[in-house]
C-alpha cells in the first residue's frame, strides 16, 4: 500500500495488538536464528510430546486457556480450543446434534453464516429448523420467540452481537427462557468479546463462541466456552487433543496469542467502550445531517459499530470510494462481501431490498483516534457530494 | 556447544524456519487484512498473500493452485477428505479400505464413519511396515468408495508404494486418500502423475507454522467432497472460516523452501541418520523398525532389546525423543504401529524414534551414539532378562512360574 488508508473495518478483523505479538513471537521463531534456539528463548514444541519442548507447549497453553476462561467467567476445562470462530459455531451446534436424537434447532435469523449454514444441515439429518424473526430495530421479536419456545427446541442460538448492525440481544433474559423450556442455549459472542461486559455464568448460557483475531489476537485460533453438561461430539477426529472434543496438534503461538489478548481486551473494556461510543456518537451525528439512515439506532448496540446507507447511493460504489479517498470500510461481513446480495441481517429486519443495497458498515478499535473520525467525516461528506451530483446526471 | 535437550523429534514438529518466520511476521503487524474482505486493500493484500502461498504449496507436489484447499492441519484435512468424500459418494457404496499403521486422525476418522452405518477393513502391513498390494488388491470390493493410505508413515518412516497403490485404485474406481504430512520436503510427490485424488498436508512438519495445513482435492478427474465446516463459503464452500493470512503465507514459503532445498538437505540428513543407525546397532540386540530402503531419510526407529522403553526415556533425557508418535506418546500403551508390524509388546515398549531434521548438526549424533551406548549399558546391567540372555537362555522358551 503506497499510503496507509484509516482502518474502519474492525468487525472484519482487528491489528494484533503489540503485547499479544510479542506473546507470540517465541513460538513463531521470532528474529532468532533456530540453529541457536535450541534450549534457548524459541520454543516450538507439540504439546502432546512428552519431553521438555512438549511441556513447555503444554504449559503454554494451559496458560493461555485460564486467561481465556478469566476473561470470560469461565472454568478453564470449559474452555476447547478451535481453529476460530466458524469451527466453534460449527462444533457446538454439529458436536451437540450429534449426541441427541433429532428435534427442533431454533437459530436468529440474523445469524453469521457459520450458525445458519450448520444449522441448515442439520436439517438433512432430521432436524427441524426454525428461523426466530427480529423486529425493525433488529431486536429478537417477543412474538416470534415465545412461538419458537413454544415449540421445545432442543438447541437454540442467538448471537450476543450482531455483525453488522452492532444490536446486541437481551441473551441474559432469552437464554434463561430457552433453558427453562428444555433447551441448549448457545451464544456466538465473538462481537461481543472486549466490547461489551461479558460473563459466561452471568449470561447464564450453556455455550458461547469466542474468536482471537476480533479482539486484536491472531486470525486462527478461537474457542467454544461450554458447559459440562452438554454432550458434545467431535467434528474433528484424531489423537484426541482438547479432551477428545478437537483433535490436531494445537496451534500454540495463536493460543498463546488468544489468551494475551482475551486479557488486554477485557482489561480495557470499560475504558474503550466509553472511548469508541464518543466517537461513534460523532461519526453518527455526521451520517445524520448528511441524511443518512442509520440502522438500529433505536436497540442496544456494541459501541464501535454503525451500519448505515444513503438513499440512491449503491454501498458497494460507496465504500469503492471511500477506500479510494483513504478510508477502509465495509458494505456488510467480510464473509459475505463477496456476493452481490443485499445484507441478510437488513432483510430480516423488513428493510427494503433497494435501501439495504446501500449499506456501509464503519466499525471503530483500538487505535482509532478523534482525528481519523474527523478526517472520515470530512471524506464521507466530499465523497457524497461526488456521488450525488453523478446520480443527478443519470437522473 | 551442545545445548540441551537435543532436539530429535523432527517427525513430532519442527521448529518455524527462521526465513518462514521473517515472511509471516509482516502478516501479523502492518498486514492484518481479512483476506475475505473485499471493500479495501488490506483485504485485496492479504487475499493476494493467500493465493501467492497457495501456489507455492501447488508447486511443491506439481498441482493447479485451484485444487488447494485451506485446513487448520492435516488432521482436519484427513477428517475433511474421509468424511467428505464417503459422505459425497455413499450413494455408491460404503466400504472403506485402510492401514493398521496409519495415523490416529484417519484411523479414528474411518471409526467414525463405522458407527455411521460404513464398513472398514484395517489392512495388516508386512513385517517391514510396507502395504501388501496383493492383500489391498483383494481387499477392494465392488462397493469400496474410498482407500486412505499415508505416503510416510510418522513412527517408522517407511514410504508406501503409492503410485502403485493409485493405479490400482483408478483401475478400479475407487478414490485414493494420502496422508502425506510426514512427506513433503522429503519424498518427491508429483500429483501429475500420482494417481491420488486426495491428499492431506501440515505445514509444522515441514518448519511451517502449526495451524496451518492443506487438502489437495483432484480436479481432473474431478473428486467431489461434502463440506465438513459450513459458514461464510470460504474455500470453494469446501472449508468455511476466516484465512489466517500469516500462517498460509508461513506454509507457502515453508514449501517453497522444501522444494529448493530438498535434494541436498536430504542427502545431509541421510548422512546423519545413517552414522546414528551405525552408531546404534552396533549395540548388542538393538532391531531397526520398518524397511531402510523403502523409507524417509530423516527416520530412525529402533528397538532395544531387554531394556525397559520407560526407564529409557528417563535415562536419556538429554535428547528430546518420542517413544511413538507424539498425539500417542502420552498413553502406555505399546506402539500399535510397531505391533502391526510383528514386534511383541516387550520390543515395542523398549522402542525409541529418532527424527533428524533442517538444524540437526553432527555434534548432536555423536552425543546421542555416545549417550545411548553408556545407558543401554547401565540398563541392561540391571537387567535379570538381559543376564539371561548373555547366559544363552532363550527368553521365548522359558516357562515363567505362576505365583
Amino acid at each position: 500500500m503506497s499510503f496507509i488508508p484509516v482502518y474502519l473495518d474492525w468487525n472484519a478483523t482487528t491489528p494484533l495488538d503489540p503485547l499479544v505479538r510479542e506473546a507470540m513471537l517465541p513460538w513463531l521463531g521470532g528474529a532468532e536464528a533456530a540453529r541457536e534456539s535450541m534450549g534457548g528463548s524459541v520454543r516450538f514444541g507439540n504439546a502432546s510430546s512428552r519431553h521438555e519442548y512438549g511441556r513447555q507447549a503444554r504449559a503454554a497453553i494451559d496458560a493461555a486457556r485460564a486467561r481465556v476462561a478469566e476473561a470470560v467467567g469461565a472454568h478453564s476445562t470449559e474452555v476447547i480450543f478451535t481453529s476460530g470462530g466458524s469451527e466453534a459455531n460449527n462444533l457446538f451446534l454439529k458436536g451437540t446434534a450429534g449426541c441427541l436424537k433429532p428435534g427442533m434447532v431454533a437459530v436468529s435469523a440474523i445469524e453469521h453464516p457459520c450458525v445458519r449454514e450448520p444449522a441448515r444441515q442439520l436439517r438433512r439429518t432430521g432436524w427441524d429448523l426454525k428461523e426466530i424473526a427480529v423486529d425493525r430495530d433488529g431486536v429478537i421479536d417477543a412474538q416470534d420467540w415465545q412461538q419458537a419456545l413454544r415449540a421445545r427446541p432442543t438447541l437454540v442460538s442467538v448471537m450476543l452481537a450482531n455483525n453488522e448492525t452492532g444490536v446486541v440481544q437481551d441473551v441474559v433474559r432469552l437464554a434463561g427462557e430457552a433453558r427453562a423450556a428444555g433447551a441448549w442455549f448457545h451464544t456466538d459472542a465473538v462481537q461481543a468479546l472486549g466490547k461489551i461486559e461479558l460473563d459466561f455464568r452471568a449470561l447464564g448460557v450453556n455455550a458461547m463462541t469466542l474468536s482471537a483475531h476480533k479482539i486484536g489476537g491472531p486470525l486462527g485460533a478461537g474457542a467454544l466456552v461450554v458447559d459440562k453438561r452438554v454432550e458434545l461430539a467431535p467434528l474433528i477426529a484424531g489423537g484426541g487433543q482438547e479432551r477428545g472434543l478437537r483433535s490436531g496438534t494445537e496451534n500454540v503461538s495463536a493460543i498463546v496469542g488468544f489468551g494475551v489478548a482475551c486479557e488486554q481486551a477485557v482489561a480495557r473494556r470499560a475504558t474503550e467502550s466509553q472511548r469508541l461510543t464518543m466517537l461513534r456518537e460523532q461519526i453518527e451525528a455526521g451520517l445524520v445531517a448528511l441524511g443518512a439512515v442509520v440502522f438500529s439506532r433505536a436497540a442496544q448496540r456494541l459501541p464501535n459499530t454503525v451500519f448505515f446507507a444513503f438513499d440512491h447511493i449503491d454501498g458497494e460504489t460507496l465504500v469503492g470510494k471511500l477506500d479510494r479517498a483513504g478510508f477502509a470500510c465495509a458494505s456488510g461481513s467480510a464473509c459475505s462481501s463477496a456476493q452481490p446480495e443485499p445484507s441478510h441481517t437488513l432483510l430480516a429486519m423488513g428493510v427494503d431490498a433497494v435501501v439495504a443495497r446501500g449499506a456501509v458498515r464503519v466499525s471503530l478499535g483500538r487505535t482509532t483516534t478523534a482525528e481519523e473520525v474527523e478526517r472520515f467525516a470530512d471524506g464521507l461528506a466530499r465523497v457524497l457530494e461526488e456521488l450525488r451530483k453523478l446520480a443527478s446526471i443519470g437522473a | 556447544m551442545l545445548k540441551f535437550p537435543i532436539y530429535l523429534d523432527y517427525s513430532a514438529t519442527t521448529p518455524v524456519d527462521p526465513r518462514v518466520a521473517a515472511k509471516m511476521i509482516p502478516w501479523l503487524t502492518e498486514h492484518f487484512g481479512n483476506p475475505a474482505s473485499r471493500s479495501h486493500a488490506y483485504g485485496w493484500e492479504a487475499e493476494e498473500a493467500v493465493e501467492d502461498a497457495r501456489a507455492q504449496v501447488a508447486a511443491l507436489v506439481n498441482a493447479d493452485a485451484k485444487e488447494i484447499i485451506w485446513t487448520s492441519g492435516a488432521t482436519e484435512s484427513n477428517n475433511l477428505a474421509i468424511k467428505g468424500a464417503a459422505h459425497f459418494y455413499q450413494g455408491k457404496g460404503k466400504h472403506v479400505i485402510t492401514l493398521k499403521t496409519e495415523h490416529k486422525a484417519v484411523l479414528d476418522t474411518v471409526r467414525e464413519l463405522e458407527r455411521e452405518g460404513f464398513e472398514a477393513s484395517y489392512l495388516d502391513v508386512k513385517e517391514d511396515g510396507l502395504v501388501d498390494l496383493e492383500v489391498l488388491k483383494a481387499a477392494i470390493r465392488p462397493d469400496t468408495i474410498l482407500v486412505s493410505i499415508m505416503f510416510v508413515n510418522n513412527e517408522v518412516g517407511v514410504v508406501q508404494p503409492i503410485a502403485e497403490i493409485g493405479a490400482l485404485c483408478r483401475e478400479k474406481g475407487v478414490i485414493f486418500h494420502v496422508d502425506a504430512a510426514q512427506a513433503t520436503g522429503k519424498v518427491d510427490i508429483d500429483l501429475d502423475t500420482l494417481k491420488v485424488d486426495l491428499i492431506s498436508f501440515s505445514a509444522h512438519k515441514t518448519y511451517g507454522p502449526k495451524g496451518i495445513g492443506a487438502l489437495y482435492v483432484r480436479r481432473k478427474p474431478r473428486v467431489r467432497l461434502e463440506a465438513q465446516m459450513h459458514g461464510g463459503g470460504h474455500e470453494r464452500g469446501m472449508r468455511s472460516g476466516t484465512l489466517a493470512t500469516h500462517q498460509i503465507v508461513g506454509m507457502g514459503e515453508a514449501f517453497r523452501l522444501a522444494r529448493e532445498e530438498m535434494a541436498s538437505e536430504n542427502a545431509r540428513v541421510r548422512s546423519l541418520r545413517d552414522k546414528l543407525l551405525n552408531g546404534l546397532t552396533d549395540i548388542e540386540a538393538t532391531f531397526v523398525n520398518g524397511d531402510l530402503e523403502q523409507r524417509v531419510p530423516h527416520n530412525l526407529n529402533i528397538s532395544f532389546a531387554y531394556v525397559e522403553g520407560e526407564s529409557l526415556i528417563m535415562a536419556i533425557k538429554d535428547i528430546a525423543v518420542s517413544s511413538g508418535s507424539a498425539c500417542t506418546s502420552a498413553s502406555l500403551e505399546p506402539s500399535y504401529v510397531l505391533r502391526a508390524l510383528g514386534r511383541n509388546d516387550e520390543l515395542a515398549h523398549s522402542s525409541i524414534r529418532f527424527s533428524i531434521g533442517r538444524f540437526t548438526t553432527e555434534e548432536e549424533i555423536d552425543f546421542t551414539i555416545d549417550l545411548l551406548h553408556k545407558k543401554i549399558g547401565k540398563l541392561r546391567e540391571l537387567s535379570p532378562l538381559w543376564e539371561m540372555y548373555k547366559d544363552g537362555i532363550d527368553l521365548d522358551t522359558v516357562q515363567w512360574a505362576a505365583h
